[in-house]
């Protein structure tokens, strides 16, 4: 069963997000998205400097098999985008929660959030 | 729709497969990664459950004579232990499937049609049946098919063969059977596959099905054998540039759009068969759009259903596509007009609302090195 890490809170269509309250957040994709994909081959990110909105596209995630739209789990202003993913997607796969993070933003508002239980709940993740 | 289980399902959840639902079946669609799988079957070797396919067995002294009004190609020619690649149409010239056909001799024909169609396939051949003297039985429910696909195929199985049985596997041609025994189980074993390897494919009773899989995994396992889902399936065959019944082929296509002219025994043949006078229309009126490859200049893939444009008007459509594991490139099959159909024709595919650069290239996308 795909894990979701207890430390991140998620968006329901599968996007976490890493808010500590000192500087930019980041986002990712559950392992449960990323195992449902299946391998993925090719994201497009939102720019650095674009301002993404909370339960709105931001960009797509592309496997062998399928494509998804990648929703920000936020409002605010992208300060940094992960380039080792968009080179190299299958990071996203291999570490979902790590080193296949997706982009960071400056948050000026929330969407609606779950906690890492609700969400594993949901989703039949494993805490 | 019926939920229909294989023999191998409990091998399947051994292995910890993630299920999806293929033609009412519940069938592995991968193991692991399906990326790893594909690349499996490209260097080492493949282990595949099929046994959502169905087999139909014509026998009778008019067996061929039969498989001749029933299906588009002249049956009754194969020689004794070949296999033949053909097609089922209705009488509008429309594909109810494609399949293949073993004769084991005059009077005793196997057909394999695909597993979403094998009750209509079954029901079809039962019902063209009524003028012949022949037996048409469905065997699909009691039969297994596993294959063995990539280049240590071969070598897997002659570890799994009798020494005395040797000749029979090494010998065996492409799209050629034999009966031997494999692992202890009494098998039909055919040199055929849709993955673009060399390979074969097991026929056994469904009984024996779970202990041939576990001792061809064990055998295979010094060679790099891998158990593969229909991810991995899908991929390889679209690299080979073969079509699949529901995406390149269906009752709406005609086989000359689909490049299937040749398969189609309309000189060949002097008696009527089913579709006869549809296709033989079909071929005069001659085809609008005709199925080609497409190779894609950026990364991103091309889908079924996604339109393919030519200075921005619409001139085809996607029916198969994505990332070719193997040529680190997107490949597609699309039914494109024939005056944009030419080789080295620049296209784009409109990938949800951006135009991105294909090419028409020529099929296969992959062949291998023999």
């Amino acid at each position: 069963m795909a894990k979701v890490a207890a430390e991140l809170k998620y968006s329901a269509e599968h996007e976490w997000i890493a808010a500590d309250g000192s500087g930019p957040s980041v986002v990712g994709v559950s392992a449960v998205a990323a195992e449902a994909l299946g391998d993925i081959v090719y994201v497009d990110l939102p720019e650095v400097g674009s301002t993404v909105t909370a339960g709105e596209t931001c960009g797509e995630i592309e496997s062998t098999k399928s494509v998804s739209d990648l929703y920000s789990p936020v409002t605010g202003e992208v300060t940094e985008v992960n380039d080792d993913v968009v080179s190299d997607p299958a990071v996203i796969n291999n570490d979902p929660y790590g080193a296949g993070w997706l982009f960071k933003v400056t948050v000026t508002e929330e969407g609606p959030l779950l906690s890492a239980q609700e969400y594993a709940e949901a989703n039949g993740g494993e805490l | 729709m019926t939920e229909n289980y294989t023999a191998l399902y409990e091998e399947h959840k051994k292995l910890g497969a993630s299920f999806t639902d293929f033609g009412g079946w519940q069938m592995p669609l991968k193991y692991s990664s399906e990326l790893a799988e594909h690349h499996a079957v490209r260097n080492a070797a493949g282990l595949f459950d099929l046994s959502h396919m169905g087999e139909v067995w014509v026998t009778g002294p008019q067996a061929g004579a039969f498989l001749d009004y029933a299906l588009v190609g002249k049956l009754s020619a194969i020689a004794d232990g070949k296999a033949k690649y053909s097609l089922i149409c209705n009488a509008d010239g429309g594909i109810i499937d494609d399949l293949i056909t073993y004769r084991f001799g005059d009077e005793k024909y196997l057909v394999v049609p695909n597993a979403g169609n094998a009750p209509t396939v079954a029901a079809a051949l039962a019902e063209r049946a009524a003028n012949f003297n022949v037996t048409v039985e469905d065997a699909s429910a009691a039969t297994s098919l596993v294959a063995v696909q990539g280049p240590k195929a071969e070598a897997i199985l002659l570890k799994l063969t009798d020494e005395s049985q040797h000749a029979l596997v090494t010998g065996l041609k492409y799209y050629a059977f034999n009966e031997v025994s494999v692992a202890g189980h009494d098998v039909i074993l055919a040199r055929t596959g849709y993955t673009g390897e060399d390979g074969f494919e097991l026929f056994l009773p469904n009984e024996g099905a779970a202990s041939l899989w576990e001792s061809v995994a064990q055998a295979g396992e010094e060679f790099g054998i891998v158990p593969c889902g229909l991810a991995s399936r899908d991929s390889l065959r679209l690299e080979a540039g073969m079509p699949l019944y529901g995406n390149e082929l269906s009752l709406e296509r005609s086989p000359f759009d689909a490049g299937l002219g040749p398969v189609v025994a309309l000189t060949s043949k002097e008696g009527d068969f089913v579709g006869r006078a549809a296709l033989e229309a079909a071929k005069e009126a001659g085809t609008k759009r005709k199925l080609v490859g497409l190779k894609g200049h950026g990364r991103r893939a091309g889908r079924g259903g996604y339109p393919v444009l030519k200075d921005g008007n619409v001139v085809g459509e996607v029916t198969s596509g994505q990332p070719s594991p193997t040529l680190g490139y997107p490949v597609a099959l699309a039914y494109v007009d024939v005056e944009h159909a030419g080789l080295g024709t620049a296209l784009d595919v409109d990938l949800r609302g951006k135009a991105e650069p294909f090419e028409v290239v020529a099929l296969p996308f992959y062949k291998r090195q023999k």
